[in-house]
């Protein structure tokens, strides 16, 4: 197990073996005398101490390399901020996240409005490191802090009716100027959508931090969804309400074009991307699409029994 | 001043600019964190710029009444070819790693891979027969009749970026707008030179007789 302890190094501190890995990788492919000697990146020195105190380990992690935090949070889709990559780690330095209520409603005997405090303290915090895969073929490894979202939905009791959970993103254009549809291409508030086993499911991940600190605006602060074996869209951002409902709640990329976006959009090899093939995927920041895409993103032990009988070609 | 054979070296020069930059962020590896991901577009993005301003050299002649661009052109085009195909090793390498099988399916398969590669394709003998000797034996009508391919090459380009994105069509647009703009001005051309042509031609056909 490498998760350790937050009297241990934190992983802010630890250079990640992927940039190494990478850069073995480079000098090997490139022309040795273009880059032969360079000291491609340098030891990266220890930010603040993890700010979320001590968490929980969690089985739930791989052992794998966490890609390094300045890859994590200076690539983003986060459309409310732009719509290429480094605009959100730009545009969203100001985005203010307190306060912040998430409001849990819909087929509940239960329905609450939750501070960000009563998020904190609801279940004990875990650093889980998961593989996230983009539909777009790349994929990175992150040191996530949460816990498992049905903590909080068993808070609200979901009735009998309740059979899907409804995600909605905060979407506010005085502090998200970008976020218009006809500049983005897609329809806001971004919405997403799970079945209730789903949700239910405890890899499924109610997020608040990565890196031993809460988590950055542009990777959803201050609180998102993370669903290891979907593709990274359907891990909704800066989350403002969840809603059970009975029918198969609307998903924005979906939405947006239904044909290359599914509803469940689990991370499968065998089910090319119209445009572009899913078999293999860029583990970042390396420059070669070399990693071989795993079903479930490698989650399929515990998660294909979720999907026993259904077609996931025609589910896709 | 364009006339001046120091002019040919500095557009050279230019050209290189993009290709000079790609090899000190490569140096520096300030690739940004997905680096094939920027490979691809920048090359990608300079050779549809590159076909633009070959588009552009044409009109831009007339207008302003620079006949003296023409020098510029070829080169210009070979630039467009060039960036073209750094961005199709890109692909093939880096994205790919030269396995033929998965290109072939790719290509063969995916509109948006097909309609780019079919663009470049078209680059292919323009790039061959650039040259003077080409322009001799060909014959200068016919070599011009070729040379038209870029109209379609520059439009498989646009399409190709259309349909690479993923929401936001915007940059898209403009380079079809581009696109569209320089070909639309070459028809009122045509269109006008046809008009001047009946005007010239009758009286001259009348002092024949």
């Amino acid at each position: 197990m490498l998760i350790k302890n937050s009297s241990e190094i934190p992983y802010s501190e630890v250079t990640p073996k992927s940039i190494y890995m990478n850069r073995r990788h480079f000098l090997a492919a490139a022309p040795a005398a273009f880059l032969a000697g360079r000291e491609l990146l340098s030891p990266r020195r220890a930010a603040a101490a993890g700010k979320l105190g001590s968490l929980a380990k969690s089985p739930y992690s791989t052992s794998e390399e966490p890609t390094s935090i300045d890859v994590v949070t200076r690539y983003n889709n986060f459309y409310e901020f732009g719509t290429s990559k480094s605009d959100p780690a730009r545009n969203a330095t100001r985005f203010k996240t307190s306060p912040w209520t998430v409001s849990v409603e819909g087929d509940v005997a239960k329905p609450r409005k939750f501070s960000m405090d009563d998020i904190m303290k609801l279940a004990p915090l875990e650093q889980r490191v998961y593989r996230h895969r983009c539909v777009e073929a790349w994929s990175i490894v992150v040191p996530w802090v949460g816990y498992s979202l049905n903590a909080l939905l068993k808070e609200v009791e979901p009735t009998s009716k309740a059979k899907y959970v409804a995600f909605e993103s905060y979407w506010n254009l005085s502090q998200m100027p970008l976020a218009q549809p006809d500049m983005a291409g897609i329809s806001f508030p971004y919405v997403e959508g799970l079945r209730l086993d789903e949700a239910m499911h405890p890899l499924a991940l109610l997020c608040v931090g990565m890196y031993g600190d809460p988590l950055p605006p542009q990777d959803g602060a201050p609180v998102r969804l993370v669903v290891p074996w979907k593709y990274g869209f359907k891990s909704i951002k800066s989350i403002v309400k969840i809603k059970l409902t009975g029918n198969q709640p609307p998903a924005t990329w979906n939405m947006a074009n239904a044909h290359e976006y599914g509803f469940y959009s689990n991370v499968n090899p065998n089910v090319d991307h119209p445009r572009w093939s899913q078999k293999m995927e860029q583990r970042l920041p390396s420059l070669f699409k070399n990693h071989p895409t795993q079903m479930f993103n490698g989650y399929g032990d515990q998660v294909a029994s979720l999907y026993a009988g259904m077609d996931l070609k025609k589910n896709y | 001043m364009l006339r001046r054979s120091w002019t040919k070296v500095l557009v050279f020069l230019l050209c290189l600019a993009p290709l000079a930059q790609l090899a000190w962020r490569f140096w520096r590896m300030d690739l940004t964190p997905n680096p094939l991901e920027f490979l691809e577009h920048f090359t990608g993005d300079w050779t549809i710029r590159f076909l633009v301003i070959t588009l552009a050299i044409t009109p831009l002649r007339k207008l302003l009444q620079l006949p003296d661009l023409i020098r510029f052109r070829r080169m210009i085009g070979l630039f467009a070819f060039f960036y073209g195909c750094l961005h199709f090793l890109t692909y093939l390498y880096f994205d790919k790693l030269f396995d033929l099988h998965e290109i072939l399916k790719d290509v063969a398969k995916r509109r948006f891979n097909t309609v780019g590669f079919v663009g470049l394709c078209m680059m292919a003998p323009l790039a061959l027969t650039s040259t003077r000797g080409w322009i001799r034996r060909l014959g200068g009508k016919r070599w011009q009749a070729l040379h038209r391919l870029v109209y379609a090459s520059a439009a498989a380009g646009v399409i190709h970026y259309y349909w690479l994105v993923k929401s936001d069509i915007r940059l898209p647009l403009f380079y079809g707008a581009l696109v569209a703009l320089l070909l639309l001005i070459r028809v009122g051309f045509w269109l006008a030179g046809r008009r001047r042509g009946i005007l010239v031609l009758t009286p001259k056909l009348q002092a024949d007789q």
